[in-house]
């Protein structure tokens, strides 16, 4: 199996108002191809801070980060912008979608930055990207006029639009209901079996139990890594169209 | 053109050019556009004090021009190559001094004797002014009888609607000829042909010979120049008048009477080139300077080409003074340009931290953001600039407006279009926007991304 991350010996130290604080205190982990992680842990655990220095938004203070074979722990800001664009892709708690654009728009944002071209081709595979997460219909909507969850589903839009190596979801469903983070919960999975790695943050074990492997932290270290069965996906619903994915994405 | 026009042109040339076709410029348009859309008030109220500023250059600019072209006319009208000398009576020979009942100053025939050995000098045209009655059977009318010679009608540039102007052989045979000023003609032949007919100035009557066109009347400068109005003149041969009304010129005043003698009240002086009148000038003030010749100040020497100077001066004063206001307005608009953007930015700073965790570079985020305050400062000088053309041609309705006497005075300068203007203060205001633009869009690049996208 392909490594898409590998961590060893990650510490990160903020100095916050002259108090040091020491977050993450010794990390090891690596992450395969096609693999869906849950990190879990308490508040103050630094399950965020390592997804912070997972999702090249901030530099570990000592070790080393590889990710897709680039050691990513000592680049500058700009190489960190161009690996954000190519290898990875968000999914927020808050869906960050930008409100002055549409649907469609949304999901091109990324490509902006990757330098593509916008044209009629990459509108085409944002739209089929809109279409795989259900949202054909609202391609013109604005996220305000948009439901939670339809909102989180173009945020999965978006963060596939790249071809992501990884996917890095931060409590992809803190403010859906039940309902809405099954369907949410669903569409990760399908993408996972499609063979997208997903590492989602979390701290609800019914979210955790849907991937494959949990990590949890406390203190700054891993307390333990587990693998998880999860449960078979409830494919009652409309199936979704993968063959989609396998074009747009 | 100037060269620093043509530079600032394809300055705003390059940037519109890079605005419009390539893909990175076009995108950072429309999302400056279509920010500035979203707060359009806000947008239009921190734009005002570029507006103002670009309007005001544009605005200002043109009264400049149309003043410079007010007194260069007049300078035409006066002629270029001209130098006009002129008796003046001097302030210590006035009435009070009741011993010389008859006041004599001014210049003198040997003046224009000693004049014509100058070798520059390629005209002079003298000339005496009786303020007489003119008579033709029961009308009379007020005008100012000139007694010159042909040229004159050459150096003043007198066009003739009927009939000639005075010509050598009336001179040498002191005709009783004359020709009348347009307002004189109609004032005193208001039915019949004035030509051929009589008029009588004093005791002798004159035969009118010619009518001159309706002429604008020339503009007085200070104290040595009065304003002359051609229009009300009747000109008769010089030698006419030394004949027929003596040296003497009798002042009726009421109550009391007083004659000055005076040769002639004026010489105009035309010098062969441009750049000889200055020189020329001087040698004539050094031979009228002599005080062997004149005693006492009694004349008065006018280069009109030196109102050219002035009228530099005047403008190089105006621009300077331009610059000053146009910098502090949009020094103004600038600073409120900024603290709108540094209150957006605060307001996207979330916005700032998705782009980021989305692949932008701090380039990205600068630029975004440089660019929407150069479109927003754009936008106000286009707008300024738009207002200070609409006005420049809208001026002349506006004035005829019923209130508008209180702003404008009578004859004050209509403004021109000055098109430089146009490109300095459209640069600038795009400048503004670079510079008051680079500091809240490296605020925004350097967010930290992680802070960012937490902010609420």
């Amino acid at each position: 199996m392909t490594e898409v991350l590998r961590i060893h010996g990650l510490h990160k130290r903020y100095s916050h108002d002259s108090a040091e604080v020491h977050a993450l205190k010794g990390i090891d982990l690596v992450v395969n191809q096609g693999d869906f992680v849950s990190l879990m842990g308490p508040s103050g655990s630094g399950k965020s801070t390592l997804l912070n220095v997972l999702g090249c938004l901030d530099r570990p203070s000592e070790g080393s980060y590889h990710l897709g074979g680039e050691d990513v722990s000592r680049m500058g800001d700009d190489q960190l912008s161009s690996i954000r664009s190519r290898y990875l892709g968000f999914i927020f708690q808050q869906y960050n979608l930008l409100p002055q654009y549409t649907v469609v728009e949304n999901i091109e944002i990324p490509l902006i930055y990757q330098g593509v071209r916008l044209n009629a081709e990459s509108r085409t595979r944002c739209v089929a990207l809109a279409e795989l997460v259900g949202l054909g219909h609202r391609l013109d909507h604005r996220p305000m006029q948009l439901s939670g969850g339809q909102q989180q589903r173009v945020a999965i839009a978006r963060s596939l639009v790249n071809k992501p190596h990884l996917i890095l979801a931060d409590e992809p469903t803190g403010n859906l209901d039940t309902k809405t983070s099954h369907e949410i919960m669903t569409l990760l999975s399908r993408l996972n079996m499609s063979g997208k790695t997903i590492v989602m943050v979390t701290h609800e074990n019914d979210i955790a139990k849907w991937s494959k492997r949990i990590v949890r932290m406390r203190d700054g270290v891993i307390e333990s890594d587990e693998a998880n069965i999860p449960d078979p996906i409830d494919d009652s619903g409309p199936p979704l169209p993968m063959h989609l994915l396998e074009e747009a994405a | 053109m100037d060269g620093f026009s043509v530079a600032l042109v394809s300055g705003l040339a390059c940037l519109s050019v890079f605005l419009a076709t390539t893909d990175k410029g076009r995108r950072g348009l429309e999302l400056a556009l279509r920010s500035l859309w979203l707060h359009k008030l806000r947008s239009f109220l921190s734009m005002l004090g570029i507006i103002i500023g670009t309007s005001a250059v544009i605005i200002l600019m043109a009264f400049g021009e149309g003043s410079e072209r007010d007194v260069l006319e007049d300078i035409k009208r006066l002629g270029t190559t001209n130098i006009i000398i002129r008796s003046v009576k001097p302030p210590d020979d006035a009435n009070t001094n009741r011993r010389q009942m008859v006041a004599t100053y001014g210049l003198t025939y040997s003046d224009l004797e000693v004049l014509k050995t100058v070798p520059s000098i390629t005209r002079l045209v003298p000339m005496r002014i009786f303020p007489q009655e003119t008579r033709r059977g029961a009308r009379g009318h007020n005008s100012r009888v000139v007694a010159t010679v042909p040229q004159y009608a050459d150096v003043n540039e007198l066009n003739l609607i009927q009939g000639r102007f005075l010509v050598d052989d009336d001179d040498q045979r002191m005709n009783n000829v004359c020709v009348l000023g347009n307002e004189t003609a109609k004032s005193l032949f208001p039915f019949d042909e004035p030509l051929g007919s009589s008029v009588k100035l004093g005791e002798f009557v004159y035969v009118v010979v010619g009518i001159l066109a309706d002429r604008m009347p020339t503009g007085g400068t200070g104290g040595s120049q009065a304003a002359e109005d051609f229009n009300q003149d009747i000109y008769i041969p010089l030698q006419t008048a030394r004949g027929r009304f003596g040296e003497r010129i009798m002042l009726r005043a009421a109550g009391s009477r007083s004659a000055e003698k005076v040769d002639m009240h004026q010489i105009t002086v035309t010098v062969e080139d441009i750049d000889k009148v200055r020189p020329t000038g001087e040698i004539v003030r050094a031979i009228l300077g002599d005080p062997d010749r004149h005693p006492r100040q009694d004349w008065a020497l006018t280069v009109p080409l030196d109102r050219l100077e002035l009228v530099e001066r005047t403008k190089a004063n105006i621009r300077q003074s331009l610059g000053i206001y146009a910098s502090i307005s949009l020094l103004v608009g600038g600073i409120g340009i900024m603290n709108v953007m540094l209150a957006t930015v605060t307001e996207r700073t979330r916005e700032v931290g998705i782009r980021r965790a989305l692949g932008a570079r701090r380039s990205d985020i600068t630029f975004q953001f440089l660019i929407e305050t150069m479109v927003q400062t754009g936008i106000g000088g286009l707008l300024g600039v738009a207002f200070g053309v609409v006005y420049v041609f809208a001026h002349a309705g506006l004035k005829a407006l019923p209130l508008a006497a209180f702003l404008f005075q009578e004859g004050s300068p209509s403004p021109i279009l000055h098109v430089p203007s146009i490109t300095w203060s459209l640069s600038t205001a795009v400048g503004v926007g670079v510079v008051f633009g680079i500091y809240p869009a490296l605020r925004a690049a350097y967010m930290d991304p992680i802070e960012a996208l937490r902010h609420v």
